[in-house]
């Protein structure tokens, strides 16, 4: 929160509380920070509850694979279904045609058949003369749900999102081969930025910046260093005093080793993807669930806005799996004889699948 | 001061040897490097919040020049330690210079007369240092947040920024005031980047290097700390590690921990 007044009292009330309760696309976050989601749940949930508003993510891509795509895939779509005004910066020729590969969120009978084994253990607790309420409880969540008002949603990869998300005003795509600097890019991102001031009264709306491999070589600039760098700078500050959250996706080969360290440091949020190979016969024995793994996601960083306590994560390599085909789930990596601690990941991920069955027969 | 401040982390510094009226650097140069893993802003934190509550109604200063985030986020860590900036600012004790969408651009023209970029930063610290009562300008400590970003905003010339770290030392030695720097240690791998951190550390009087456990990631630790203060005669190396709380940090030596 940008204080603009100064507080002569250490003690302050927490005046957010408010404002966060209308618009449910948005979490209340510590430290004075407001959160949204990155349109992968897991994520989320790694990252300490969502992405704070004012951050910059910075992905490091695998030059072989591209991982990189799913997190813009699914944070792009996250924005949209909330109607939030988005930017995405692409090297390709038509970048709006990318629009079209948008995963679409998946209905809320899918939605259940995730969290059902969840729900069953519940129901399991619950005493039966108290089952009417808990009935309640949850017709309130299905409500939510079909209204699409909800912090983060599932997105099915093979589903596209419907047109009508991103046909309207507030998409804006560029192509950064047309640009005839990275300057260009900066005023767009600048002026796309000002939509959304930051001030204490409430939070009217969120913006989302989407850039595809920045310094890839078909662009103009790539190898402009310094002036790479300054652009990184000078839209992590903007956004910092935006309501507005930015994701970068970078190809961390093609930039020299010291830069990219400094790439590094002025990332809120880094994360790398990398691939797995198909068909690892000794890493198919080392993990468990192998099959669905389609590689990694390493977190280096987590946004430490207005706080200097580090995060220490559980674990900070995570698999990207994609379950059924269709969602993308994160998890700790199980090693191959699974004990007892690890159980309950594997429980979840053992009775989606057995689910998947059911819900696959009449999806198709 | 009694022992409630007094941690593993003054001691290196050398800030229990002072009295209480000297300011609590001394004239002193401090370089704290850290790298992608560990972030050593926490040192810089720890030295504001020094600073300002050491001494009850001290007349310390300090000019804060912020590359890496805005007040509010310095504003909101400090409060935690139990020091409000807002209120220094007021009394003119926290001087607070947002540097994060200022260019520092050092071209030839910039040479010629243009007082522009660090020629006008360093205008503007000169202004401040002047303002100060003769008496008070020993008490002014200069703090950059941090120096890569620095070089960033001066387009790469990084000549122009070890230029400008040089006029804030000549400042220490003319009237005593301190600078406190953080760099990323990192980041200057190759040839020509490594004179820059070489440069740096060895204008540097005491030398904080901030790095991750060599062991990996631990949850009650957060890192350990190398500081390397150069005495007149002698110098002097600790090592310890670290756990950072928000309203506080551990410091304590490797394996000393319950």
């Amino acid at each position: 929160m940008a204080a603009t007044k100064t507080r002569t009292s250490s003690f302050s009330r927490n005046l957010p509380a408010a404002s966060s309760a209308q618009s449910p696309e948005i979490k209340c976050g510590p430290n004075g920070t407001f959160l949204v989601s990155s349109g992968i749940p897991d994520l989320d949930k790694t990252l300490g509850g969502g992405i704070p508003l004012g951050s910059l993510v910075m992905v490091m891509e695998d030059s072989e694979a591209p991982h990189h795509m799913l997190l813009l895939r699914n944070f792009m779509s996250q924005g949209l279904v909330q109607k939030q005004p988005l930017l995405y910066a692409s090297p390709s020729k038509d970048p709006r045609g990318f629009l079209g590969t948008l995963p679409s969120p998946s209905s809320p009978k899918d939605d259940k058949s995730r969290s059902h084994d969840a729900e069953q253990e519940k129901g399991l607790r619950i005493a039966w003369q108290y089952k009417k309420y808990f009935g309640e409880n949850q017709s309130n969540l299905d409500g939510q749900r079909d209204n699409k008002q909800e912090f983060s949603n599932e997105f099915d990869l093979r589903r596209p999102l419907d047109r009508h998300f991103y046909t309207g005003q507030h998409v804006d795509c560029i192509s950064t081969k047309d640009l005839p600097n990275i300057a260009a890019l900066q005023e767009r991102c600048t002026s796309f930025l000002s939509q959304f001031p930051r001030n204490d009264a409430s939070i009217a709306c969120t913006g989302r910046i989407a850039i595809q491999s920045l310094c890839a070589p078909q662009c103009e600039s790539s190898n402009m260093e310094w002036e790479m760098l300054s652009f990184i700078r000078s839209l992590k500050s903007t956004v910092r005093s935006a309501n507005a959250v930015a994701i970068i996706t970078f190809p961390s080969s093609l930039v020299s080793p010291s830069f990219c360290k400094r790439w590094q440091h002025l990332a809120d949020c880094l994360v790398s993807v990398k691939a797995i190979p198909d068909e690892d016969k000794e890493l198919a024995k080392l993990l468990t669930g192998y099959q669905e793994i389609v590689g990694f996601l390493n977190i280096h960083r987590v946004p430490r806005i207005n706080t200097q306590v580090p995060a220490v994560l559980e674990a900070t390599t995570l698999s990207i799996k994609l379950q059924k085909r269709r969602y993308l789930v994160l998890e700790c990596l199980n090693q191959a004889p699974v004990d007892g601690s690890s159980g309950s990941s594997y429980g979840t991920s053992g009775s989606c699948s057995g689910s998947s069955s059911k819900s696959g027969s009449l999806d198709f | 001061m009694d022992s409630r401040a007094r941690n593993l982390l003054d001691e290196a510094l050398g800030l229990d040897q002072l009295a209480q009226s000297k300011p609590p650097l001394g004239g002193k140069a401090v370089l704290i490097e850290d790298c992608v893993e560990t972030s050593g802003s926490f040192v810089l934190h720890q030295l504001i919040k020094r600073l300002h509550t050491a001494v009850p109604n001290s007349s310390n200063v300090v000019l804060f020049l912020a590359f890496a985030n805005p007040f509010s986020h310095y504003d909101r860590i400090l409060r935690k330690l139990g020091c409000n900036l807002g209120a220094q600012r007021e009394k003119g004790r926290f001087i607070f210079v947002d540097m994060l969408n200022v260019e520092c651009p050092v071209g030839e023209e910039g040479k010629a007369g243009g007082r522009s970029g660090l020629f006008a930063l360093f205008a503007n610290i000169t202004k401040v240092l002047n303002a100060l009562p003769e008496s008070n300008r020993k008490c002014l400590t200069i703090v950059i947040d941090d120096v890569s970003l620095m070089e960033v905003a001066a387009h790469g010339s990084s000549d122009h920024v070890l230029d400008f770290l040089h006029y804030c030392h000549t400042l220490t030695s003319d009237y005593g005031c301190s600078l406190v720097t953080l760099n990323h240690e990192d980041i200057y791998s190759s040839m020509d980047g490594l004179v820059f951190l070489k440069q740096m550390e060895y204008a540097a009087d005491v030398l904080v290097k901030v790095e991750p456990l060599a062991t990996g990631l631990a949850a009650d630790v957060h890192g350990q700390m190398t500081v390397l203060n150069r005495g007149s005669l002698n110098n002097r190396m600790s090592n310890f590690q670290f756990r950072i709380k928000e309203n506080s940090v551990e410091y304590f030596y490797p394996g000393a921990r319950a």
